[in-house]
């Protein structure tokens, strides 16, 4: 009887439950607990409060896990909605910080909307694009771009370039994902290499900088160029093994900026070197591979794409964030999943790998 | 059927073109993480040794410490300059938003004055901003805790140990001795020239005069290098390796302090200066002139209301009257004019003139200072009377080259080569000397009449104390002639091995032995018989002297006030001496400004010194000369 009640509990617990993204999530917050005890050695409060984030990222992952896709359907309108009135409301009302409109203060606490249409936009396009499956046309694909316009014009308009990236690309991928014909897709990456110079004219003087600095960082070596510097000058000191943990001289001396936020990868990069660099770079190629197999595994439409999308959007997190901290791509604020500290970004992506989980858990319900 | 076969096999084409677009994302990722592997590769592999060549820099700095400098002691080992810790508060402006609020801030800890920020300001305007500048030294230590209580609210500001340095006689030979101060620009340039430039990083003192200038490399040391680690804000995390300072090499002077601080108070208020020279050996005993200064206000930038006390007191105390003050001999310079009788062959000792009181030449009459003239006057008693139409006629005898030639040997109007810079040459008057002083034709030409008052030591003479003190020690060593020098020996801080300081003969005069010793005994006369016979009444030891009186012409550029015009317009007076008689230890030149007959206020501060030097006998109170005999 207690036997039977316990191993009903423990279906109740593990049944939707992905083991493979259960694992390599759990290897990467370990990776990354450490590192980020590393970057903050000088005070402890920030491990206790990122291991805190990282049990609330596990509780919510669960939790999302247990709705079925069909439930979590539902939340695509309503959230996309709320989502975009709290942008503009935002874009009205929003406090300033160091120049750009990107809080909402609720009084006793702040909010930055942009982060739900991380969620929400794949979550709405993945709906509008199902709802539609038997007969999509040209228009369709023509109002899932305008859905994804609104909001990432009004980040953008923030300004914050890196979120918009990000919520730009989840909405392209499940456009793309959902069918957008090759011949839009060539002739949008034409018209986007003919509009570039007058996009260039549409970027903030900060944004230019970032992007000039990129192609010589020692033009400005102790303003705009310091961060990916210092940072390259991290990652090439750390050789082949690394410094060794707690070793890594730059982290240390403090020459890395945000070294526990956005450039956590140079302090890791440091003290655990080209061979740590690799096992992180296959647990992150693990993760995508698992995502993009449930994908392809996913039992309808609106599974597919979200899945397909929320992977991808996990791949895109990495490597702008690699790609930046290593001084390939622009400096924008995109954290690195699991690694960097900030419990809001681990929530929205707990939330990503808990919908995965769901498309993939159900579906085998499904089956059965 | 078909519709829905179609139907079914619709979803089939959309699954089989959603898959080949999730593989073709799938191969887009894995293409990205080989280019993000391709460049940490590069990074981490290729790159390596460079970023970790970056890395170090980043985090070693070199910081210099800088030695000790050396000790300066005179020759009974009394010490004339030494170092002591203090800390200071100091303030780097390169790291301070608003200097002014900073100082503001920190005087509310710390007690700042007025003439700390106006020296701050000075400094500042004078050094790179990326220097730490002293804002107050010398901290309490209650000064030091209460600012280390609140250094986080001032960035950019740090209470430093640092070496000062100190003289502990203050004033007393103070041109001797000379001083450091901060480096200048003019400083740093003769760094790089003797390539010291990296020795002196760190060091911010140099010497600016006197033995602490001369003797700079000697006393500076070696500078120490500390590896240290530090963070991106630049401060010092730890110490990863060092070596360790050498410090400089100590100073023992010939210098006896005593004899200068009794020669410096024999002058009392008035101005002038005194060389006394160990024949022997040409050290230094004694290098006055006075007023003088203390040298401990010039350390840590003088405050602009002592320099303007200073620099602009018309007694010129920051003049070295010794070496840079020009005087004419006057009658001092008759015992050198014998000699150069004797030796050219011009005279014999017992060749005697008839005095009638003047000389005529060309129109014009050269008096003599005692009416009615001193009547037959041989060698011995032009000396020891101070006849001056002997030495008229003399004068025009010899001419003026020859005059020069002999004199020039002796060293007049040329630099002795003391290790003290920027001595003066004087003027040595000779036919070139006035073709190169002047520049019209008129004025280059030699006129015979000039060549009469050079042989009392007037004219266009014009000497510095110390050439008159070397020429007097030449005689009294017989023509052996040495570089006067203020340094014995140099202590080796390392092996304590000791550096003598060479008696150097710069030349050997060739002169007779019987020619010698008529002027030293027409000296000795001078003493007992002569103009100083009363200021060396009772000396329990022999002496030789002469004395002199020089006429202050013009006072051009001067300007003084009416009180003082009469005191200024007065002669110099001057002495020359030596002692004992038959061995002489002890030779000095005596220069009183405006200070009247030499006799009267040159010959008892000689008598003094001697008195010191020779007996260890301290003068009883002020000296008083009245009613004395003119020279």
């Amino acid at each position: 009887m207690s036997q039977q009640l316990l191993q009903r509990a423990w279906v109740r617990l593990v049944g939707h439950v992905d083991g493979v993204l259960l694992l390599l999530t759990l290897a990467l917050m370990a990776v990354g607990l450490t590192t980020v005890y590393s970057a903050t050695a000088d005070s402890s409060s920030r491990l206790l409060a990122q291991a805190l984030n990282m049990a609330i990222g596990l509780t919510v992952m669960w939790l999302v896990a247990q709705l079925p896709p069909q439930k979590l359907m539902r939340f695509g309108v309503p959230l996309y909605l709320a989502g975009v009135v709290l942008l503009i409301l935002v874009f009205l009302f929003g406090i300033r910080v160091n120049g750009a409109r990107r809080w909402l203060s609720l009084g006793f606490t702040r909010i930055q909307p942009s982060e739900v249409l991380k969620i929400a936009v794949p979550l709405m396009l993945a709906w509008y694009f199902h709802k539609h499956e038997a007969m999509l046309k040209a228009r369709h694909y023509v109002v899932a771009c305008l859905l994804l316009l609104v909001p990432f014009a009004l980040i953008a308009k923030q300004p914050d370039l890196g979120t918009a990236i990000l919520v730009g690309a989840a909405g392209f991928y499940v456009i793309f994902l959902a069918g957008l014909p090759w011949k839009v897709i060539v002739g949008l990456l034409v018209a986007g290499a003919a509009a570039a110079p007058f996009a260039w004219t549409m970027l903030h003087d900060y944004q230019r900088k970032r992007i000039l600095t990129l192609i010589d960082p020692t033009s400005d070596p102790l303003g705009a160029g310091y961060h990916i510097i210092q940072a390259t000058i991290a990652i090439g000191s750390g050789g082949s093994f690394g410094k060794g943990w707690l070793e890594g001289t730059q982290t240390h001396l403090e020459f890395i900026p945000e070294r526990h936020t956005d450039f956590i990868f140079a302090v890791y990069a440091e003290e655990r070197g080209l061979l740590g660099n690799t096992v992180l770079l296959l647990l992150y190629l693990l993760l995508i591979g698992r995502g993009l197999m449930i994908a392809a595994n996913a039992s309808t439409l609106f599974a597919r794409v979200l899945a397909g999308s929320i992977t991808l959007s996990l791949f895109t997190y990495v490597f702008v964030n690699v790609g930046m901290v290593s001084g390939i791509l622009p400096v924008v604020g995109v954290p690195l999943p699991y690694m960097s500290y900030g419990g809001t970004a681990l929530v929205t992506l707990s939330v990503g790998v808990g919908i995965l989980m769901s498309i993939q858990t159900h579906r085998m319900l499904v089956r059965q | 059927m078909r519709a829905r076969q179609s139907q079914l096999a619709a979803p089939d084409r959309e699954l089989e073109r959603f898959r080949f677009r999730v593989g073709l994302a799938g191969f887009a990722v894995f293409a990205a993480f080989v280019l993000l592997a391709a460049r940490l590769f590069h990074l981490q592999v290729v790159q390596h040794d460079y970023y970790s060549t970056r890395a170090e820099d980043n985090r070693i700095s070199l910081v210099p410490i800088v030695p000790n400098r050396g000790v300066i002691v005179d020759r009974q080992g009394t010490v004339l300059a030494r170092n002591y810790s203090a800390f200071t508060l100091e303030i780097t402006p390169s790291r301070v938003d608003d200097l002014e609020a900073t100082i503001d801030g920190l005087s509310k800890l710390i007690e700042v004055l007025p003439k700390d920020r106006k020296r701050f300001r000075r400094l500042l305007e004078e050094s790179k901003t990326f220097e730490s500048l002293p804002i107050r030294s010398r901290l309490s230590e209650e000064e030091v805790a209460r600012f280390a209580a609140n250094r986080y609210l001032f960035p950019g500001v740090e209470v430093k140990a640092r070496l000062f340095r100190h003289y502990p006689e203050g004033s007393v030979g103070a041109h001797a001795i000379g001083y450091i101060s901060r480096i200048n620009k003019r400083d740093l340039e003769i760094i790089d020239e003797k390539e010291q430039t990296n020795n002196y990083k760190g060091t911010d003192h140099i010497g600016k005069s006197g033995v602490e200038q001369k003797y700079e490399f000697q006393l500076h040391g070696e500078t120490g290098y500390e590896q240290v680690e530090i963070d991106a804000g630049g401060r010092a995390v730890r110490s990863l390796s060092r070596s360790a300072p050498v410090q400089g090499n100590n100073l023992t002077l010939t210098l006896d302090i005593k004899l200068q601080e009794m020669a410096e108070k024999a002058f009392g208020d008035r101005r002038g200066a005194l060389v006394a020279i160990e024949p022997a050996t040409g050290g230094i005993l004694a290098l006055v002139s006075v007023p003088t200064f203390d040298p401990n206000l010039f350390i840590d930038g003088i405050r602009s209301d002592d320099w303007d006390q200073l620099n602009n007191s018309p007694d010129k105390p920051l003049l070295n009257r010794a070496l840079n003050g020009a005087y004419p001999p006057g009658s001092t310079f008759k015992p050198f004019m014998a000699l150069a009788a004797l030796e050219t062959g011009k005279r014999t000792p017992g060749q005697a003139i008839s005095d009638p009181g003047f000389f005529n030449f060309g129109g014009h009459q050269f008096r003599d200072d005692k009416k009615g003239g001193h009547g037959s006057v041989d060698m011995h008693k032009s000396i020891v009377v101070s006849c001056d139409t002997y030495y008229y006629v003399l004068a025009n005898d010899m001419g003026i080259d020859a005059i020069a030639r002999f004199m020039g040997q002796l060293g007049f109007g040329q630099r002795t080569g003391i290790d003290i810079e920027g001595e003066s040459t004087g003027v040595l008057p000779s036919p070139e000397w006035k073709k190169r002083r002047f520049r019209r034709p008129e004025q280059q030409k030699w006129f015979a009449g000039e060549t009469i008052s050079i042989g009392i030591g007037q004219g266009y003479n014009s000497y510095t104390p110390i050439q008159l003190a070397q020429a007097t020690a030449t005689i009294a060593n017989n023509g052996i002639m040495y570089r006067p020098h203020l340094v014995k020996y140099i202590t080796d801080s390392r092996t304590g091995e000791k550096t003598m300081i060479e008696p150097e003969p710069l030349r050997v005069l060739p002169w007779k032995r019987q020619n010698i010793e008529v002027i030293k005994r027409a000296l000795v006369g001078v003493n007992i018989a002569g103009t100083s016979a009363r200021a060396f009444a009772g000396a329990g030891y022999t002496s030789a002297g002469k004395t002199g009186t020089a006429q202050v012409f013009s006072l051009r550029g001067a300007e003084y006030k009416e009180s003082r015009v009469k005191k200024e317009l007065r002669d110099h007076a001057l002495f020359i001496a030596y002692a004992p008689a038959e061995q002489p230890k002890i030779a000095v030149a005596v220069l009183v400004e405006n200070g009247g007959f030499g006799a009267q206020s040159a010959a008892p501060i000689a008598r003094m010194v001697f008195d010191y030097y020779l007996l260890g006998k301290l003068p009883k109170g002020a000296a008083r000369e009245d009613d004395v005999e003119e020279d």
